[in-house]
């Protein structure tokens, strides 16, 4: 095929996609988010511009590494010339928690061809993630989950570059007082809040809440996955504490 | 770092955070693993979730906040009072910020 028929198809399916009632559905749903994501974007932007590593490098990074806390968590170890697998194991740890998203996708896009699959995971992040499994707490036959993945993900991606972008290049103009980064922090708030089902994870959440604080002097955001253990190893307790009670009923 | 240093620095950060996000899409056949720690994992992408959270809210630079005059403490509060009364996610957003900004500003706090 030539590239203009290339170009040609791609453009035929996006727009095919872009018409179908799930994939409006997930885009829609992204867009209360978009002013959190919109301020975190523009945070980790200005950050990005302070760190002295140059505009082209910035948005090289924005752009395919995509995982804001993982790029925030990168700066001042590259600023500082740390060793390059610092920054590797830096990325590593922040990333830990994208391995459990993927693994709840799984059951949705495992049918999928594999690099759709891998296209797919490209764009996976906290909003998309918590806005799906609200949509779907469970896989049903019949609906193609990967459109409303893909609406939503669209829209976050968009608006993450966009902010991220703006960011980078206004730099020093957006004074820290504005209480953006606290936009952030009440978006994945406010997320948090839409996983919580039942007691068992509203405890685990808490439970993570108190080991982050109590592990963060620890390197490399190994709080992060402290914080995970704790509260993966509560639930799988409470669990089997439910199922022991359960199973002693007559 | 030299910018070629960055640049290859960045390639791998793209790289290693591609293959956690892939992790368990890639392979066609399902992962072995032991029946507690797949329900175990039930709770990990909220808990990756709080313990993102929680240090932004009562942490100052590592040091856990020694006063309750916090806007930041508030606003958090206004914004789960707020999700509680209407789960609405903007709502949330606009409510906790524009309360955590009302006591800095308007208070000094």
């Amino acid at each position: 095929m030539s590239l203009s028929s290339h170009v040609a198809s791609f453009r035929a399916s996006a727009l095919a996609l872009a018409r179908r009632p799930l994939f409006l559905e997930g885009a829609r749903d992204a867009v209360p988010m978009a002013i959190g994501i919109a301020a975190w974007g523009l945070v980790a932007g200005v950050a990005m511009a302070k760190s002295g590593m140059g505009l082209a490098l910035a948005i090289f990074m924005s752009v395919i590494v995509y995982a804001g806390s993982a790029q925030i968590a990168s700066l001042p170890l590259i600023a500082a010339g740390a060793p390059m697998w610092v920054v590797w194991a830096t990325t590593l740890c922040v990333s830990l928690r994208f391995m459990a998203f993927s693994f709840h996708y799984r059951p949705f896009f495992a049918h999928l061809p594999r690099r759709q699959r891998i296209a797919l995971s490209f764009l996976m992040g906290d909003t998309n993630f918590a806005l799906f499994m609200r949509r779907f707490p469970e896989r049903v036959a019949g609906p193609r989950h990967e459109d409303f993945f893909l609406g939503n993900a669209v829209v976050t991606f968009g608006v993450w570059q966009l902010s991220i972008i703006t960011g980078i290049v206004a730099g020093h103009a957006i004074p820290a007082s504005w209480g953006l980064g606290f936009a952030g922090t009440m978006a994945l708030l406010a997320l948090t809040c839409t996983q919580l089902r039942d007691s068992s994870t509203r405890v685990a959440a808490v439970v993570a809440a108190c080991a982050a604080v109590a592990a963060y002097a620890l390197p490399l955001k190994l709080n992060i996955l402290v914080a995970i253990a704790a509260a993966v190893a509560f639930g799988v307790l409470a669990d089997h504490a439910r199922a022991a009670r359960e199973g002693a009923r007559p | 770092m030299s910018p070629l240093e960055i640049f290859f620095t960045t390639l791998g950060m793209a790289a290693i955070a591609l293959l956690c996000r892939a992790f368990f899409l890639l392979p066609d056949q399902e992962l072995p693993m032991p029946r507690w720690l797949r329900e175990g994992l039930r709770y990990a992408p909220t808990a990756a979730l709080a313990a993102v959270v929680a240090p932004e809210l009562v942490l100052t630079q590592g040091h856990l906040i020694d006063t309750w005059r916090d806007p930041r403490i508030f606003g958090a509060l206004a914004g789960l009072l707020f999700y509680a009364w209407r789960s609405s996610l903007f709502g949330t957003i606009v409510c906790g910020t524009g309360v955590m900004l009302a006591l800095r500003f308007g208070l000094g706090w």
